[in-house]
């Protein structure tokens, strides 16, 4: 199978309040298609993993790759270019744009690669929207729902470029039951119709292990 | 560079947040509006005061001073070239109050192709008289018909025109303050006598007021045959020739090689009048100063609120950065409402300074300095409305380049991490 995201040894370090080594020698890959969640506890570093990942932190040694090619070292323009066009991301506080409607939440990325038309790029948010069940809400204010939609919003946000990996941090932590079942079930078949490789950092059990692989950290490694 | 989405995102925060917005806006509009106002009505007013000493002065006055010797006789003499020669109670050298071969002179200046005009002037020392009281006085006696073309006597003539004078033998414009204190009007007849005795009747076919309460006691204007009949005098007589340039700054010279050529008096404008440039600069400099002032405090109020937006907007700053826009596009998303609120404010502004001009424009103002003036007096300059946007445009592009840097190198990680 093709690697889609894979690291190197990558080393990390806080500078501050105190010199802190959050993770240490991390070398790991997932696979097309997979469905893998990273577990640990509180300062475990599986977070810091996972911005890394995301390339938004680019303070580390080591090496990244995506689909192959090496990220560590490229400009933030590039980055953010990578980012908006092979990442999607979720977080665990559904980050929305409060003053933009729903739809617009949702486009605003696909503007940004402008590789379509506007008309494509409304037709495409449609129908991420439909296909999570929250068509009816396109034209509401985002500020105006609620978690549950929310969270909706922000994955069809993140799939809106069809991106080679979706990133959670977290993405269940702020919902109920319900609707982290929701989500979940929303992940499974992304990965089971689409082919999509998903990388989910979570504190819970029973999610977890439904994936198809779990990474467990402590104290910055990676458990075998 | 993605213009739509960028901007599609600027305008959305500035209308959310439509009361900063506005306050921003209206601080950018009040600065430009009170530049424009400010600038018009100053140009409007140096313009005025220029055109008064301007078109009062001639650029070269030639006249014949009245001056002793400079060498005295003894000095001649190579017997007393060792002493120390004192000569007291010295004496105005001898000589006519004309100036010499002035015809050929005025010839020759009026086919200069420097010289816009020159007109020739006579000048008399006259008592106007009123029964049995005598007011000394002068009267000049002038080509009316050139003076008209190169100086703005006509706006200074009221009652009357100069037109009158010029088709009337014997017609006075009489100084207003003497034609009060005469009780004279137009129509009405003055006796002149002359410093030799003898009396002229003329008639007063207009009052001249040039706002200057000495000349205006004193001075009155005759046609050039007049008064050198009244002082039987031949044509040729005249005491005075007043130039005018095409190019004020060639008066300097011109004065001085006139001084060689004809051994006469040729005082040039600056020399006349060496204030009247230092008081325009001081006023542009000070309209300048209170303009600019105006535009930091409003360049002020513009970053003030971009800040705030900006901290408010933490966050989806962190979102923006998330979903792939660069530093880059998050800066010009910011810097593009500064400039947005910069270029509304600014076009506002230049529309409220242009009204209120306007309204300056057409409010009443009279003064004696000026008897045809009835209103303030603008300048409606292109040129200050482009200076005035560009300035709105320079202020908000600094004011706006600070917040939007700082929103540029937010760090995403932290604001995610951190709640």
């Amino acid at each position: 199978m093709k690697q889609v995201l894979a690291t190197k040894h990558i080393d990390k370090y806080f500078h501050k309040p105190k010199e802190f080594h959050v993770l240490k020698d991390i070398s790991m890959a997932v696979e097309q298609g997979e469905f893998v969640s990273v577990m640990g506890k509180s300062g475990s570093g599986k977070s810091t993993l996972l911005y890394i990942l995301s390339t938004m932190d680019t303070d580390y040694t080591g090496e990244l790759y995506l689909n192959d090619k090496l990220i560590t070292g490229r400009s933030q323009q590039e980055l953010a270019r990578v980012r908006n066009q092979n990442i999607g991301f979720v977080f665990q506080f559904h980050y929305l744009l409060s003053e933009f409607s729903v739809i617009e939440n949702v486009m605003l990325p696909a503007k940004k690669l402008a590789e379509k038309s506007h008309a494509e790029i409304e037709h495409d948010a449609m129908e991420k929207l439909k296909m999570l069940n929250i068509g009816h809400l396109a034209e509401q204010r985002a500020s105006r729902i609620s978690g549950g939609e929310k969270q909706r919003v922000a994955i069809a946000r993140a799939l809106i470029n069809r991106p080679t990996i979706l990133m959670g941090d977290e993405p269940t932590g702020n919902l109920d039951s319900h609707n982290s079942e929701n989500v979940f079930d929303i992940f499974k078949r992304l990965k089971e119709e689409e082919g999509l490789s998903l990388l989910v950092v979570t504190h819970d059990h029973d999610f977890a292990k439904r994936t198809d692989r779990i990474i467990e950290m402590e104290d910055g490694r990676v458990l075998e | 560079m993605n213009w739509k989405v960028i901007l599609n995102i600027a305008k959305t925060h500035l209308l959310t947040k439509i009361k900063s917005t506005a306050t921003a806006t209206l601080g950018v509009t009040f600065g430009i509006g009170a530049y424009i106002t400010l600038i018009s009505f100053m140009t409007g007013l140096n313009t005025l005061l220029d055109d008064l000493i301007l078109n009062q002065t001639p650029h070269i006055h030639i006249y014949n001073e009245i001056e002793p010797s400079k060498k005295q006789p003894i000095s001649m003499f190579t017997d007393f070239e060792d002493a120390f020669n004192v000569v007291s109670s010295v004496r105005p050298k001898q000589g006519q109050l004309k100036i010499h071969n002035a015809l050929p002179i005025l010839n020759k200046l009026k086919k200069d192709k420097n010289v816009k005009g020159a007109t020739p002037q006579v000048r008399a020392q006259i008592f106007y008289l009123a029964g049995s009281i005598e007011l000394g006085g002068s009267l000049v006696g002038v080509d009316i018909r050139e003076e008209v073309k190169l100086s703005n006597i006509g706006a200074y003539i009221f009652n009357g025109s100069p037109a009158a004078l010029g088709n009337s033998d014997n017609g006075i414009l009489i100084g207003s303050g003497v034609a009060e204190k005469m009780s004279l009007t137009v129509g009405d007849r003055v006796q002149i006598g002359t410093v030799s005795g003898s009396v002229f009747p003329l008639k007063i076919v207009g009052i001249y007021q040039s706002g200057i309460a000495e000349v205006d006691n004193q001075q009155s204007f005759a046609n050039l045959k007049t008064v050198q009949r009244i002082l039987g005098e031949v044509n040729s007589y005249i005491t005075d020739i007043n130039v005018k340039l095409w190019d004020i700054e060639k008066a300097v010279p011109m004065a001085n090689r006139l001084e060689e050529q004809y051994a006469i008096k040729a005082k040039d404008i600056n020399e006349a009048n060496a204030q009247f440039e230092t008081g325009t600069d001081i006023r542009n400099l000070i309209t300048y100063a209170v303009s600019i002032a105006l535009l930091i405090v409003a360049g002020f109020g513009i970053y003030n609120i971009l800040n705030m937006l900006i901290y408010e907007k933490m966050k989806d700053i962190a979102i923006l950065k998330a979903t792939g826009f660069s530093g880059r596009d998050v800066q010009l998303i910011f810097m593009s409402q500064a400039m947005l609120i910069g270029t509304v404010g600014g076009l506002l502004g230049l529309l409220v300074g242009f009204l209120l001009s306007v309204l300056i424009d057409n409010a009443p103002f009279e003064t004696d300095a000026m008897p045809t003036l009835t209103t303030y007096p603008v300048s409606f300059e292109f040129n200050y409305y482009l200076i005035g946007i560009i300035f709105a445009l320079i202020s908000t592009f600094i004011a706006g380049y600070l917040p939007s840097k700082k929103a540029k190198n937010i760090d995403p990680v932290e604001i995610i991490r951190g709640t």
